[in-house]
């Protein structure tokens, strides 16, 4: 059975985020060769359509408006309702970022739909359209299939592998006029704290911090590694408790998930809540002085040492590693 | 001010998985209040504190919720109510939980409805957006920050590691992240008191909701772990070259670099 199915292209600073490519490829196989349209919603954000295409949309409704250059809930459910009333759309989906998290319940709501949310794969079995997704915070999973109406679901960034890029792909790229009406919650200020470097729920590979660096500064030489690997730092519950930094780093069961291609874990024991948040990584390095600490239980590559030794030599390792690839 | 929070019952977070007979194996295990539900709870005592009113705790589950919801009044909630569908609802979803929440609330004049941000078993984070929506009222979610004016509410909210300000108005509904606030433990005379405070039952029917009516639309088909991990490779030697054949195994051997 041949669906129509909606993608949400989202975008940050100003061009499209990978999740989005990801949402494409798990869109086209809910599709079962129907058809994919993205969807933009943005101010100035239209051009950024053709990209979308070469992932694998075939067109792409765009609903441009000035109220709609940040995140709201009330303006993007307005145009995204607008673009699912005139597409009658039978799947959609959407990143698992923090505002797919946010929107999509929403809509789901008004259209009083199921949503599978976190979505990390997604196959047609059976007849149906099964995604699998991490429950406990990973520590199970589970199939799970939408029993009546709209196929709707969030997908976890890193997990689904977008179609390659093909430029050659052209598609229409054409525009929805949505009125905005009244906005109940305005956006006063954003303050960037985390984006200095790469997204840590998106960054294919992590550098993390427990209780072992010992400080704020501490942090600095992990830092150091992340710049040479294009990664982002990330951190126990145990650094975070302790002031070390800003609980917004905290990878766990209480905190973030994350599945990067290479995790590094320093100075992190491993208790069962932070390994829940990071197992399912697809590499993970431990760092830590003691040797019975129940990290090395997870890990693919373990060092016995001190973090501050350890970490600095890794990074000089990687930048004479980079120079020659 | 009229203040509703949405509690989960969960897993405790030390526990191990196990699976028998294709569900999540309960037997023995801990239960405590969603992590994020605690941050809800907390902040509603501190705002009504501060402003009045009334503090009511509300979840839908079964009787064993009961424990977690005395917990609440311990912290000093005022009233607590449990939906329990043990009867009616089999494998609910979040379209039945949010539709049974917001049935409850449609006629309570909510002025402030605060939940935590996910839970940590299911992990989805749909509910409470979902009955923001369905009492037509704005949300903000994974808020770490909240400030009363009368009806004018500032909120900050964490987006992956940055902040946004936002400012709204009442009635709202906000979900709490990591970093709101440091929930208290229950003292001894909360203890105490909370035995005395309301704790009412409900059924689908006191709603006037049918088992129809909150039919979930998703269904789990199954349930598994995810494989062991070998153990890996911890390496051996001076230091230095250590390093250096870490660097080699990621980029030859597991080319993740």
């Amino acid at each position: 059975m041949t669906r129509k199915v909606l993608v949400l292209g989202e975008t940050r600073d100003g061009s499209l985020r990978n999740v989005s490519f990801e949402a494409i490829a798990a869109a086209k196989t809910v599709a079962e060769g129907g058809e994919v349209v993205a969807v933009l919603i943005g101010e100035n954000v239209s051009a950024l359509g053709a990209e979308l295409i070469q992932y694998g949309a075939d067109r792409v409704v765009v609903v441009e408006d000035e109220k709609l250059k940040q995140y709201t809930s009330d303006g993007f459910a307005q145009s995204l309702l607008a673009v699912i009333e005139k597409e009658i759309p039978e799947g959609l989906i959407l990143g698992h970022t923090s505002l797919g998290k946010d929107l999509s319940p929403r809509i789901a709501a008004k259209l009083a739909s199921g949503l599978i949310s976190d979505a990390t794969s997604v196959e047609v079995a059976g007849g149906n359209v099964v995604f699998t997704r991490p429950i406990y915070s990973g520590k199970a999973f589970e199939k799970k299939i939408v029993t009546d109406g709209l196929i709707f679901a969030t997908v976890r960034p890193n997990n689904i592998a977008p179609l390659e890029k093909d430029e050659s792909r052209a598609g229409e790229v054409a525009s929805l006029s949505v009125e905005i009406k009244d906005l109940r919650a305005i956006i006063k200020e954003v303050v960037r704290k985390a984006s200095e470097g790469v997204d840590l729920s998106e960054a294919k590979v992590v550098i993390s911090g427990g209780r072992g660096v010992k400080s704020a500064d501490g942090f600095e030489p992990l830092k150091e590694l992340a710049k040479v690997l294009g990664g982002a730092v990330g951190a126990s519950r145990g650094a975070c408790d302790a002031d070390y930094c800003d609980y917004s780093l905290q990878i766990g069961q209480t905190g973030k998930v994350v599945t990067p291609d290479l995790y590094i874990a320093c100075g992190i024991s491993g208790a069962i809540q932070h390994l829940a948040g990071m197992s399912n990584s697809k590499v993970i390095v431990a760092i830590n002085k003691d040797p019975e600490a129940n990290i090395f239980k997870v890990a693919d590559y373990g060092i016995v040492g001190d973090l501050f030794e350890v970490v600095p030599l890794l990074t000089e390792e990687f930048k004479k590693l980079k120079v020659h690839s | 001010m009229n203040i509703y929070v949405l509690l989960k019952r969960t897993f405790d977070t030390e526990e191990k998985i196990t699976i028998s007979g294709g569900k999540i194996n309960e037997d023995g295990a801990e239960f405590i209040i969603n992590p994020y539900d605690e941050y809800a709870v907390e902040e509603a005592i501190q705002v009504r504190d501060a402003n009045g009113g009334e503090v009511t705790v509300i979840s839908v589950g079964t009787e064993e919720s009961e424990k977690q919801l005395r917990t609440a009044l311990a912290m000093g909630a005022d009233k607590a109510v449990l939906i329990n569908t043990e009867d009616d609802v089999e494998n609910g979803d979040q379209f039945t939980t949010s539709k049974i929440i917001a049935e409850y609330l449609k006629d309570k004049a909510a002025d402030l409805i605060i939940g935590g941000n996910v839970a940590i078993d299911g992990g989805s984070g749909q509910v409470a957006p979902r009955v923001a929506e369905l009492l037509n009222i704005p949300y903000v979610t994974t808020i770490t920050k909240l400030q009363i004016d009368g009806t004018t509410v500032t909120v900050t909210r964490d987006v992956e590691g940055d902040s946004e300000v936002i400012e709204t108005s009442l009635p709202l509904l906000v979900t709490a992240q990591q970093g709101l606030n440091e929930p208290r433990y229950p003292s001894l005379p909360g203890i105490m008191k909370a035995k005395k405070k309301p704790l009412d039952e409900l059924e689908l029917d006191d709603l006037d909701l049918e088992e129809d009516d909150v039919e979930a639309k998703t269904k789990t088909i199954e349930i598994y772990l995810p494989p062991k991990k070998e153990a890996g490779k911890v390496l051996s030697g001076e230091l230095t070259d250590q390093v250096k054949e870490l660097v080699q195994l990621l980029h030859t051997e597991a080319k993740v670099v």
